[in-house]
């Protein structure tokens, strides 16, 4: 009937990877985008004063829960743990992955007063990466991304535009000054989140990465 | 034209870059590096419009943001901008510029008759003369608009783009002239992030008009090399042609930067950015601004500040004019004479109010040549549109008078000062207070909110040597209070220190007669204002110097008085007999500083970027239909799908008759889906909704109303119990953000003892609601695992399987009265799943149906929509729905019901209405009478909350809240409308299969 | 624009956060003990000082906390922000 492969994210419709890059006559592309779709989200609640939550935690995923406010465990592109609140994370893996990942933490768990949902489909990501991703950002964003207070690790729920995002630093050159973010975004928004980059980013020069 | 005015030599301007452009259409040069004012006064041009009110001549009179005249329209079309200030305007290859405040030109103006009539509009004209009567006002009103001409917005969409950044930094230096400069390079030298911010082209600020040295070279090498050490500090950014506009709490601070100083625009550059800046300290070295003197006919094209007069010299080599009177109460202006003199003005002199003014730059002047005429003042100005000569008398001891004979000066330039006031502006946005200096009649920032200081000139500091001193020690101490303490040990520079004399502050000069009886002493320029409307202010009682700004429009124009505010506070301190000015007080001042284009507040938040629109996972497919969308918060919603040729009511009737004939569908992915867990749950559900939920089974749905304290409705939906512990909570799509939030609310800050997790899982699921006698029939086509009869299946439950191979939960729940089914799949299938089920419904006569399909049906079964039959102020027993209040056990807003106002017997009630005449389809919101009678007041008992024609029942039905509507089942209302009135006649609220059996079946 | 200390999340923008009215105001555990005018005063009446005022805010568009705000009314000096159930900090009471 419905076949797997008509499953669709989305920002799927406009074919990204196909779109020639933004910004003629510019050396080299500023910024670098792409749509990372399908990542595996669990919301995780529970109480991360109770060591058996934490101990559950980390032997269901075998990282260790970020109980530093807007920060992040795990490494980017596998399992990560990232802080949304006091008593609130997201667990994400790589697509497909959500029913094992909840069983294992509902396994490790049990017991526990904790509530555990698959939100995998309720936000995409959107990659940003490139020497001027970050000024990208600062034009809708009011975090201070500077290096010296914000750096790869570091994860906050804010508004980027006119919509909230889900923005997670994942890498930063300080030679080359480039740095790197996964922006998850609801996918209702993500058309809108999407124009939004392609215009902020215009001046800069924009390219699709794969 | 030719450049008249130019020096051969001298200034920063570049002559090797001449530009074209034009005024009033008249062609004109000028060079790389003049302001649109410098050009002006190059070829010139005296006159450049008229004023506000009495349509008076007007010329130049400043250089900078303080300028009051010289307000022109900037390019035509859709890039032109109104009332820009000509000493703020960059010039460019092409531009062209008209002046306003004149028709049909500012040489032969048909308002300038106003001033004629100047004895009858005094201070508080409008207010006196306009607003009465009433009636009158549309006469007044085009009068006014005609007369007062400002400049013209543009009629079409501007095409430049605006855009805006955020940034942080430890410092912000507001101003780069010497006190801002320094202080930059101080903060920038410990590492701190720091910005410095400057208005115009050049960083300088005051500098580039002074012929000033500094470690005894000219100025601008120690600009040079400044700039060129900020530009190699990585943390450190030089914005210029950037001005601070406003001043925030907790150091937040806008700023407009102009990228395109060239118009028209070029390239993929925003013409302008606005920065949001947050700052941990800021430094304010926004300079000073030099305030006139006020004397009779004070306002005549060629009077002009002396600072002004000297920075056109000294920075744009043009001369004012060819002969000039320089007028002043202090040293500083003595320079401009020295320079008049330097640049070959013929008959330069001085006229000083002080007695014997002997400081080292009086000294110099007299060594020069230039006639000084001590204890005087100005008493009349000859020339209406160009000074042609100055009375000038001694002072009597006082100064309240003149004594003595009229000398008479030609001229065709008066250079005036009457001193300089820091710019305490941004100081004061932010809460700042001032104190007033009365030995120098000026403002000085005291007590702040803010992490700030005003340094320099903004200061009171009118030494360069000084100005120099205090930028490099507010820039560290600002750094080291952002946590730089790294300390430089570089010597620092200096600048000789010129000894001045004091001034003599005399407000308003007298004149051979007493103030307002011959000539006109001009406070404010731009909106007319002299010193005798605020003495009339005065002796009609105005105490309060904000009262008399609004009374007068003292400062109200769009250079917001930065010349003309603290002589009018003056002058009123003077008439109400107050000793010390300072006691009468400043007016606030307020953002912007200078005025900020609109376009760059909205930034890129404009056209398809002015509002996220959210779509759902099937939002393309609906596009392709060729639906008609609807609005809903920010969701766009299918609201019909007309087929070609079909009006919209073609369209929802066919869509109605197939969802209650056959099967139609709906995107109902917008609804919001709150996912609720914990060993509380159902009691807090018993909290939050008005009826019960303990005893809710598995796998079972409720409908429930949540109600605010007071009683009345919030919002409502089906529920649906998941497990023991766990629930599933729709909420109305417009609410859903609303509803978690009044969850987490009582949650987080009443019962935090209750055991309970809500997540939002709105965007997680696809909504696909299957309605009508088929919808069983196609949806069993796509499912093995379920049994969809009704008996294993039935409506308020929910089966969990897979539709068309994808995992789904499947509710039986209804907004139309049909039998339906709520298929919810993961989002990303949702679109694939939609488009399988039109493959395989066409024989079931499948239709796509939209929200007003929706709503008529919701409607013929009597469902209310929160929002439409609620509106704050209706409680669940207006609407009849008592039957949802549960009687053993305290909810949200329950208490409320016995408040005096719920328990009124002739509250609003929810009833149908059916028209006399079944094609008449009423008006939303439209009143209703209870008596059909022609003699006004008629009370309204009511108003129509929805209304529509259904195709199911042939007729027209609404909905309506009717006092005591209940009690009025079986009787005729009126509903008057423009050229008619409507009868209806008030029915229970459910028009179609009252019993349900369609709903179960 | 308010720079709101979030007590989970740190200094952020006004704009991230909702303004939820005066705080410690405790809803009634029996509402039906109350005479209407208590039952009014609970819902509708509140302080509205000049000076420091303790009130609700969310951080909505971060970690969907609520917490409470000491605030001069006056000079928007924020005296300081504390957790739902905490005492207001020293300096606030
Ligand atoms: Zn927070």
């Amino acid at each position: 009937m419905v076949k797997p492969f008509l499953r669709q994210s989305p920002l799927a419709h406009l074919h990204l990877e196909a779109r020639r890059p933004l910004g003629d006559g510019l050396p080299e592309a500023g910024i670098h985008v792409a749509e990372r779709p399908h990542r595996s989200q669990i919301a995780v609640r529970g109480q991360a004063t109770d060591p058996a939550f934490l101990q559950g935690i980390e032997k269901a995923l075998g990282i260790s829960l970020p109980t530093e406010a807007c920060t992040a465990s795990g490494k980017p592109g596998d399992l990560q743990v990232l802080w949304m609140g006091p008593d609130e994370w997201l667990v994400v893996g790589g697509p497909d992955n959500a029913a094992l990942i909840i069983s294992k933490l509902t396994t490790a768990l049990v017991d526990l007063q904790v509530a555990l949902v698959d939100v995998s489909e309720s936000r995409t990501v959107i990659e940003l990466s490139g020497k001027q991703a970050r000024v990208v950002l600062d034009k809708g964003c009011s975090i201070d991304l500077h290096p010296r207070s914000f750096g790869p690790g570091q994860v906050v729920n804010t508004l980027l535009g006119r919509g909230h995002v889900l923005l997670h630093q994942t890498d930063h050159e300080p030679a080359s000054g480039s740095s790197a973010y996964d922006i998850y975004v609801h996918r209702s928004y993500a058309e809108y989140l999407w124009s939004w980059i392609e215009d902020a980013a215009r001046e800069y020069g924009l390219a699709m990465r794969s | 034209m030719s450049q008249i005015n130019r020096l051969a030599h001298g200034g920063r301007i570049d002559r090797s870059k001449p530009l074209h452009f034009t005024f009033n259409g008249q062609a004109m040069r000028g060079y790389a590096g003049d302001t649109l004012a410098s050009a002006l006064i190059a070829n010139g041009v005296r006159l450049v419009g008229r004023s506000f009110k009495y349509h008076r001549p007007r010329g130049i009179m400043a250089a900078g943001a303080e300028e009051a005249n010289a307000l022109v329209q900037l390019e035509s079309g859709r890039r032109t901008l109104a009332n820009q200030q000509a000493t703020r305007i960059e010039l460019y290859e092409g531009l062209s510029a008209t002046s306003i405040n004149c028709w049909p030109g500012p040489n032969f103006d048909l308002m300038a008759v106003n001033s004629w009539f100047h004895r009858l509009m005094p201070a508080g004209f409008y207010y006196k003369t306009f607003m009465w009567p009433a009636a009158a006002w549309k006469y007044y009103e085009h009068f006014i608009r005609r007369a007062a001409g400002l400049g013209v917005s543009p009629k079409l969409p501007d095409p430049d783009q605006y855009d805006q950044m955020n940034v942080h930094c430890d410092v912000l230096v507001v101003g780069g002239g010497a006190a801002g400069l320094a202080a930059a390079l101080a903060a920038g030298r410990t590492g701190a992030r720091v910005i410095l911010a400057d208005e115009q082209a050049e960083l300088g600020g005051q500098l580039l008009g002074e012929q000033a040295e500094i470690n005894g070279k000219p100025a601008s090498h120690w600009l040079a090399a400044g700039e060129s050490e900020l530009a190699g500090l990585a943390d450190v950014t030089v914005l210029k042609r950037t001005t601070v506009f406003g001043y925030y709490d907790h150091n937040f601070a806008g700023m407009l930067e102009t990228r395109t100083a060239k118009l028209p625009n070029g390239g993929a550059t925003t013409r302008q950015r606005l920065w949001h800046v947050r700052a941990k300290r800021v430094v304010i070295a926004a300079g000073a601004l030099e305030r006139p003197l006020i004397f009779s006919d004070n306002d005549r094209p060629g009077v002009m500040l002396a600072g002004a007069v000297r920075t056109y010299l000294n920075r744009y080599g043009v001369r004012a004019g060819s002969n000039a009177v320089v007028f002043t109460n202090n040293d500083d202006a003595y320079r401009t004479a020295i320079a008049l003199k330097d640049a070959g003005v013929k008959g330069v002199c001085v006229i000083d109010t002080r007695l014997a003014p002997h400081g080292e730059l009086p000294t110099q002047a007299l060594q020069a040549g230039i006639a000084v005429i001590d204890n005087s003042t100005i008493t009349g100005v000859t020339g209406k549109r160009r000074v042609q000569s100055v009375e000038v008398m001694t002072l009597n001891a006082d100064a309240s008078g003149v004594i003595g004979p009229a000398r008479t000066f030609p001229c065709d330039l008066v250079a005036t000062s009457g001193g300089w006031n820091p710019v305490i502006h941004l100081h004061s946005h932010a809460g700042g207070k001032a104190t007033f200096d009365e030995a120098r009649g000026l403002f000085i920032a005291a007590d702040t909110l803010q992490a700030s200081a005003c340094i320099g000139a903004a200061n009171g500091e009118f030494q360069l040597n000084d100005c120099l001193k205090d930028g490099f020690r507010a820039g560290r101490d600002a750094a080291a209070k952002a946590g730089f303490k790294k300390a430089s040990r570089r010597k620092l520079p200096t600048a000789a220190v010129v000894d001045e004399a004091p001034a003599r502050i005399i407000w308003a000069l007298p004149t051979t007669k007493p103030i307002g009886q011959r000539g006109k002493h001009f406070l404010d320029l731009q909106h007319d204002v002299t010193v005798a409307d605020v003495q009339l202010a005065a002796r009609e009682g105005y105490r309060s110097v904000e009262h008399t700004k609004r009374y007068t429009t003292l400062g109200m124009a769009t250079d917001q008085g930065k010349t003309g505010n603290i002589p009018g506070m003056a002058v009123l301190a003077q008439a109400l007999g107050v000793a010390n000015p300072g006691d009468v007080g400043t007016t606030t001042f307020r953002p912007p500083y200078t005025p900020v284009t609109l376009g760059a507040f909205a930034g890129r938040n404009v056209g398809p970027l002015a509002d996220p629109v959210r779509m759902t996972p099937m939002h393309h497919w609906h596009e392709l239909a060729g639906c008609k969308w609807e609005d809903v918060g920010q969701w766009k919603r299918p609201w019909y799908y007309p087929k070609d040729g079909e009006s919209m009511a073609d369209a929802v009737n066919r869509e109605c008759l197939a969802a209650r004939n056959a099967v139609a569908l709906l995107d109902a992915s917008t609804l919001g889906k709150i996912d609720i867990q914990g060993p509380d749950a159902a009691e807090f559900l018993n909290r939050i909704y008005t009826n019960a939920w303990s005893g809710l089974a598995i796998g079972r749905c409720r409908y429930g109303l949540m109600l605010k304290e007071d009683g009345m409705v919030f919002d409502d939906g089906v529920t649906t119990r998941l497990g023991e512990n766990h629930f599933l909570m729709t909420t109305t799509t417009g609410n859903a953000a609303a509803v978690l939030g009044w969850l987490e609310e009582w949650l987080q800050t009443e019962w935090p003892e209750l055991k309970v997790y809500c997540n939002s899982v709105t965007e997680a699921w696809a909504t696909l609601t299957l309605c009508g006698p088929n919808a069983r029939h196609l949806l069993a086509e796509f499912t093995d695992d379920m049994d969809l009869s009704a008996d294993a299946f039935p409506f308020m439950s929910m089966q969990e399987g897979t539709v068309g191979d994808i995992p789904a939960r499947v509710f039986r729940i209804s907004f139309t009265g049909e039998s339906s089914f709520e298929v919810n799949v993961p989002a990303s299938y949702g679109l694939a799943l939609w488009t399988q089920l039109f493959n395989a419904g066409e024989k079931y006569g499948l239709t796509p149906y939209g929200t007003e399909a929706m709503h008529v049906l919701r409607a013929e079964k009597g469902y209310i929509i929160v929002g439409q039959e609620t509106d704050g102020t209706v409680i669940p027993q207006d609407l009849g729905m008592q039957w949802i209040l549960s009687k053993k056990k305290d909810f949200l807003g329950r208490r409320s019901f016995a408040r005096p106002d719920s328990a009124r017997g002739d509250r609003k009630q929810l009833v149908g209405l059916l028209t006399g005449d079944p094609d008449m389809v009423l008006e939303e919101g439209a009143q209703i009478v209870a008596e059909n009678r022609n003699n006004p007041p008629i009370p309204m008992i009511g108003h129509v909350t929805s209304s529509y024609y259904s195709a199911n029942l042939g007729r027209s039905i609404a909905l309506a809240l009717v006092s005591s509507g209940r009690d009025r089942v079986g009787d005729t209302v009126y509903i008057p409308m423009p050229g008619k009135v409507i009868s209806a006649e008030v029915t229970t609220p459910v028009f179609i299969d009252p019993q349900g059996e369609r709903l179960h079946g | 624009m308010l720079l709101i200390p979030c007590p989970y999340c740190g200094e952020r923008e006004e704009t991230e956060f909702h303004h939820g009215g005066e705080a410690h105001i405790e809803r009634p555990q029996d509402p039906d003990a109350l005479s209407d005018a208590e039952w009014a005063n609970y819902i509708f009446m509140r302080t509205n000082p000049k000076g420091l005022f303790h009130e609700r805010w969310v951080h909505a568009a971060g970690c969907r906390r609520w917490f409470n705000m000491a605030r001069n009314t006056a000079t928007n000096a924020i005296i300081g922000t504390y957790k739902i159930g905490e005492k207001p900090p020293k300096g606030a009471r």
